[in-house]
């Protein structure tokens, strides 16, 4: 009871690792291009909260820049990965990454 | 705010966090999908108020919320036809995948759990963190804040590149 009332780190790090597993699976699993990418969206908010996390209990100011620094990457990373989704799309017809498997048009 | 209403609020966003996420990654409608990934930004970005990174918090909902969601919103609806009355996606390498998302949450939670416990700093990060993010930005962190300016304007020209009508192409067509 003393460790779910009491709210630290752990708990942090509990959410962070979750969200981090849920977007390793979609990741891996899922076909779809555009959900492979929310799970790498999945995957930079659970590092982010990882930041903060340490970065609000050791005191310092590192982990809240380096965490709005990955916010700016995430931002650049989603605009240049849907602009090649949709140049595969335009292409292949399909956003089924298990199918595209050629280099040539 | 008392103790037990702080406890409660946190695990209300704990929990919507999670299971947001939860399915997001487990629903077969990419629609949904999309619409569950909002609940999961705006559930981390209460988390970053409860770390006391108020201006990330923002900056989260403005850019995750108003930027990257609507990004692939527009990516869903530009390659999947709406009409169509399922928007599924399929599966691949469910069982190595199961494997992988069952040893992460346990290996990591394990590690969490049974080392020694954590040694927090005396000096937390306590009230607004605005004014420091300026200074710091300005001051220490003045070349990663000088190169991320470049990249995104490289980035947004590389993406009106990637993304714009090729007139050459279609003419072949």
């Amino acid at each position: 009871m003393e460790l779910l009332t009491n709210i630290g780190l752990n708990h942090y790090l509990t959410i962070s690792a979750l969200l981090f597993s849920f977007g390793l699976f979609a990741v891996m699993t899922r076909k779809n291009a555009i959900v492979i990418l929310m799970g790498v969206e999945l995957i930079l908010n659970a590092a982010n909260i990882n930041f903060l996390a340490f970065s609000k209990f050791n005191g310092g100011m590192e982990g809240v820049m380096f965490s709005l620094f990955v916010i700016v990457l995430a931002a650049a990373e989603a605009a240049i990965a849907l602009a090649i989704v949709i140049n595969i799309y335009k292409i292949f017809r399909s956003v089924d990454v298990s199918t595209i498997d050629t280099m040539k048009e | 705010m008392s103790n037990a209403t702080y406890i409660s609020i946190f695990y209300i966003f704990a929990v919507i966090t999670v299971f947001s996420a939860a399915f997001v990654v487990f629903s077969k409608n990419v629609i949904y999908s999309a619409f569950s990934l909002l609940f999961t930004f705006f559930g981390a970005a209460a988390l970053y108020v409860f770390l006391s990174a108020d201006f990330i918090a923002v900056t989260q909902i403005v850019v995750y919320v108003g930027g990257i969601l609507v990004l692939l919103l527009f990516g869903v609806m530009f390659t999947n036809s709406i009409m169509q009355a399922d928007l599924k996606t399929d599966v691949l390498h469910v069982v190595p995948g199961t494997l992988l998302l069952v040893a992460t949450i346990g290996g990591l939670l394990f590690t969490f759990f049974t080392t020694g416990s954590w040694k927090p700093s005396d000096v937390q990060l306590q009230g607004s963190v605005v004014e420091r993010i300026g200074i710091k930005t300005m001051s220490r962190y003045v070349l990663p804040f000088e190169m991320a300016s470049i990249l995104l304007l490289a980035v947004l020209l590389g993406a009106a590149f990637l993304a714009r009508y090729d007139k050459v192409r279609n003419n072949e067509q």
